[in-house]
């Protein structure tokens, strides 16, 4: 059917007026609308119907525009942001060009923040005949076309970021995966058993960041962050800074020989991967499986980059590859990608803001990500739980809700930390046969297998008590509180305060975002949620998605997440990632602005305005020129321009003013 | 400079004696002028509150419009619970509409201004942010000679309001005690309650919670608190016999204002610090602020 671009003839008008069931049909007269609807000029046709949206509704909007040879089409529902692309379509299959049509939303904008029935409809009526006013100004427009790049960039390497690499370059896709730190892996990396099923996550895991490393389409680059992203969907151009390792990636060997001939023949700077409680040497490989399995040297502890007196024993070593080199510099990398997956994880609550449980003030007060690496058998008490005095606790207690579900700090859930607080509570107990103690507020365990392993815990004989603990102090009242750790918590079903001494106090501390989630929100023009973790385009049906076309989320970089949901996460985002790039193109949405040349005078005041970088300068002839493929539609320049050259589509002047006077025109 | 507003309360007029005579004489050595509010009446505090808070609101705002009308910008409350009750005040008024306009409609009746503008301000607070730390080094004149002291803040001062200090861990008091050379403990239980009106009304329960103080105070090598508040004085003063006789902590120990122990080392004496009107740990005070020491000590 061709299309009716709506040049022929009179304007006519149909306007459709939703229930949305008694969304706002409880609080909008619907009836009172349609009909005051019917009364405006050019209105040919309007009608009121439960669910505009369902496929009946829409068939109205078709059949209408047959029957009464429509023209412009207004539907008085929900927010565009949710059904606006439904509607457009329906005029497409209508025969009519889908920019013919606008839509009004007095569901957010009336039903919903309204009690006043009279009042609401009265607000509807006034959107409906600003709405009709504009529309008969709205002119034909075609959406453009966008190529997609086939190479997807994949921001940070821990489980998320592999699975989704993976996921992408099986499917034949070429991924580029950049990773801060010096190895892939990421928290996952530190656990030692992974709950519900204590599967040694090591095992799980090192296979696929092997994977990682010997995958043909995989470009790996750790130790690397990126710095800019210029472009939009389709043809992103990213600069990724490698910083230097000292080691190079294709000279090393992974022998490890350079490490136990260094100088410092005991290890001597505090280890952060292991979270300060074992030692390394300035020349290091975070942990015997790291990927890449090539050493880095810290600057801030060689001698050689403190003095430059070293001998140098680490480049002996190496000999003849010659891959150490102690004069690298940062490299930059310029890559072009036609979509990017965000899985930039989190960071665990600092336990210092909870002064009350003692954390850095008494030695045994640990963080769990720190009693991770204390039951890992290669971690730096090969897996013994000792404590920092030496000994091995004979009672543990576990405290809930460290930065979590508390309006001092952190309000969320963080999802995990019941499950990882009864999975090392079952770890230390099978360590040390120490008698365990939980502190929760509520258990959470809604995952799969997860109420099974509380029972299971039950059945271990490890205690809960119901109750945000108070404090952990050391100050003594009975003499079986000498030397011990006392936590001070109301037990809120035995309906008394207690006092429990312990050796060992864990907290099982939340997730955060990361403190530069802000600037990494900012580089790749995506939102944030007001917790400060990225934000989804819709919270149940664009999970991975962002507000910006082509960059996708995967795992805890969006909100706190166990691994099983982090691993889903990562895949479909890979999925998203591919559907685009099968598709080969995206439609634009034809909003953009354009320059009028003859009236432009030159003066480039638009040019620092626009945020994208869209527009810039004709030498020839002393114009400017918008770049409509990089043109976001936000109006900036339109509406700084002194001289009113630039014009946007469906936002034109003649548009606003008619809906302005629509709105203020009495009914 | 202005002056500070004064609003002694009733506990400085009664039990508390030695807070004000150490107050008003450690505020004269630092040159800082107090003028007492005219025509106080009572904070409103504790009982007062829990049993009809409205009148407690009232009585507590009338304290506040007085020192307005005044034009006092800084109204100083030493006893915890005056600045408690305040603070509370003032942020229910503005944050609570209903209570705000019965308050303001009771002031009205009364010809009283509105209560805006006034700060009400602890000693404890001014001490560190407006003298500061290194001027009160700057004027020490004596050295001291007591012995360890666990520095206590009670439960009043920090919290919710945590202008005076930080709520779980205030250290300003040791800070200052530290400028005077007293050597300072860990004390874990510096904003525990000291029981409060418990040790009238539910004796044995107050009583304990004094003990749970002392005990550790001496468990962790202190033979002194220092307080900021005259009950928690007074609690801690008044029943170390009884615990003595109860338990077997042999617990004999001075509790002091840290006004008295920061006039001291400005160069005051015993008399005009009300040193000698405390009722435990007597041989040590004499020890300490004994004339001779006073003598031995002066000007080092």
């Amino acid at each position: 059917m061709s299309e009716n671009n709506g040049s022929n003839g009179a304007v006519r008008i149909g306007v459709y007026t939703c229930h949305c069931g008694a969304n706002i049909a409880a609080t909008v007269d619907v009836k009172a609308v349609a009909e005051y609807a019917r009364s405006l000029p050019n209105v040919a046709v309007s009608r009121e119907y439960k669910y505009m949206c369902s496929d009946p509704g829409q068939d109205l909007i078709r059949q209408d525009i047959r029957d009464h040879q429509l023209n412009r089409v207004v539907v008085a529902s929900c927010s565009p942001h949710l059904h606006e692309h439904t509607f457009r379509t329906a005029l497409k299959v209508g025969g009519l060009n889908p920019f013919f049509f606008h839509m009004v939303n007095i569901r957010e904008q009336a039903s919903w923040v309204h009690e006043n029935k009279i009042h609401a409809t009265r607000k509807a009526k006034d959107l409906v005949r600003a709405a009709v006013r504009r529309v008969a100004r709205h002119e034909a427009l075609e959406r453009g076309r966008v190529a997609i790049h086939p190479d997807v960039l994949v921001v940070g390497g821990g489980i998320a970021g592999i699975h989704a690499a993976l996921t992408l370059a099986n499917a034949g896709k070429h991924v580029f995966l950049v990773e801060r730190e010096a190895t892939i892996g990421g928290h996952m990396a530190k656990f030692d058993k992974t709950f519900p099923t204590l599967d040694c996550a090591a095992c799980i895991l090192t296979p696929k960041m092997s994977a990682v490393r010997a995958h043909p389409n995989i470009t790996l680059w750790t130790y690397a962050e990126v710095t800019q992203v210029d472009g939009f969907v389709g043809s992103y151009k990213v600069t990724v800074n490698r910083r230097p390792r000292y080691v190079d990636e294709d000279l090393c060997a992974g022998c490890l020989d350079c490490i136990e001939a260094c100088v410092y023949k005991q290890a001597k700077v505090p280890d952060e991967f292991n979270m300060n409680l074992g030692k390394r040497k300035p020349i290091y490989v975070p942990f015997p499986q790291a990927v890449p399995l090539v050493p880095v040297i810290d600057p801030e502890t060689c001698i050689q980059f403190k003095s430059g007196k070293c001998k140098k024993t680490c480049v002996d070593a190496c000999g003849e590859r010659h891959a150490i080199n102690l004069r690298a510099e940062a490299k930059q990398e310029t890559i072009e990608v036609g979509t990017v997956i965000l899985s930039t994880g989190f960071q665990t609550f600092d336990a210092a803001r909870t002064p009350e449980y003692g954390y850095g003030v008494h030695p045994n007060v640990y963080t769990a990500l720190e009693v991770e690496r204390l039951v890992n058998a290669s971690g730096p008490t090969n897996g013994e739980v000792v404590m920092r005095d030496g000994k091995t606790p004979g009672a543990v207690g576990i405290i809930h809700c460290v930065g979590s579900r508390d309006e001092r700090t952190n309000r969320w859930c963080s999802r995990v930390c019941c499950m990882y607080s009864l999975k090392l509570a079952h770890l230390i107990k099978e360590h040390t046969g120490a008698e365990i103690f939980n502190f929760y507020i509520d258990m959470r365990t809604p995952g799969k297998g997860f109420e099974e392993f509380y029972q299971k815990l039950l059945s271990e004989r490890v205690h809960f008590v119901r109750g945000r603990v108070a404090e952990v102090t050391d100050w003594a009242l009975q003499p079986s509180e000498e030397g011990k750790l006392v936590i001070q918590v109301e037990d809120t079903l035995a309906g008394f305060v207690r006092r429990i001494p312990v050796d060992m106090v864990v907290l099982a501390t939340g997730l955060e975002p990361h403190a530069d989630a802000q600037e990494v929100r900012r580089m790749f023009n995506i939102t944030c949620a007001r917790e400060g973790f990225f934000l989804e385009r819709h919270p149940k049906l664009a999970p991975v998605n962002t507000f910006t076309d082509g960059i996708f989320l995967a795992g805890c970089c969006q909100g706190p997440k166990d691994i099983p949901d982090t691993v889903a996460q990562a895949g479909a985002a890979a999925a998203e990632a591919m559907a685009l790039i099968d598709a080969g193109y995206v439609e634009t949405e034809p909003n953009t602005a354009h320059v009028m040349e003859e009236v432009c005078a030159g003066c480039k005041t638009c040019i620092p305005m626009c945020p994208y970088h869209a527009i810039s300068f004709m030498l020839d002839i002393h114009k400017s020129h918008i770049n409509e493929a990089l043109c976001k539609g936000c109006g900036t320049c339109v509406a700084a321009c002194p001289a009113g050259a630039i014009k946007q589509n469906l936002f034109d002047d003649d548009e606003i003013f008619e809906e302005i006077e629509g709105i203020l025109t009495n009914a | 400079m202005n002056p500070y507003g004064y609003f002694p309360g009733c506990s400085l007029r009664a039990t508390g004696v030695a807070y004000e005579e150490s107050l008003l004489t450690l505020f004269r050595l630092l040159d800082l002028p107090l003028e007492e509010l005219r025509d106080w009446n009572c904070c409103g505090a504790t009982s007062y509150m829990s049993i009809d808070e409205e009148s407690a609101f009232q009585l507590s705002a009338r304290n506040l419009a007085l020192a307005h009308k005044a034009e006092c910008r800084d109204l100083l409350a030493p006893c915890s619970a005056c600045y408690l009750v305040l603070r509370k005040t003032q942020d229910y008024v503005e944050r609570y509409p209903a209570i705000g306009k019965r308050v303001k409609e009771s002031l009205a009746a009364a010809n009283l201004p509105v209560l805006d503008g006034v700060r009400v301000r602890h000693p404890l607070e001014v001490l560190y942010t407006d003298v500061g730390v290194e001027r009160i080094r700057s004027r020490v004149v004596r050295k001291w000679s007591g012995g360890r002291v666990a520095c206590y803040y009670g439960c009043q001062i920090v919290r919710p309001f945590e202008e005076v200090d930080r709520a779980h861990n205030p250290t300003r008091m040791d800070e200052l005690l530290g400028a005077i050379g007293a050597p300072t403990v860990e004390y874990p239980l510096k904003t525990a309650c000291c029981g409060g009106a418990l040790t009238g009304t539910m004796h044995p329960i107050g009583v304990r919670m004094n003990y749970i103080l002392l005990k550790e105070a001496v468990r962790k090598g202190a033979q002194a608190i220092v307080t900021v508040c005259p009950l928690c004085q007074y609690n801690l003063d008044a029943y170390q016999s009884e615990i003595r006789g109860k338990t077997s902590t042999p617990v004999d120990m001075p509790i002091l204002y840290f006004t008295q122990v920061l006039g001291w080392a400005l160069g005051a004496d015993a008399e005009s610090l009300g040193l000698k009107r405390a009722i435990s740990g007597r041989k040590f005070l004499e020890q300490w602020f004994s004339k001779e020491t006073q003598e031995a000590e002066a000007y080092v």
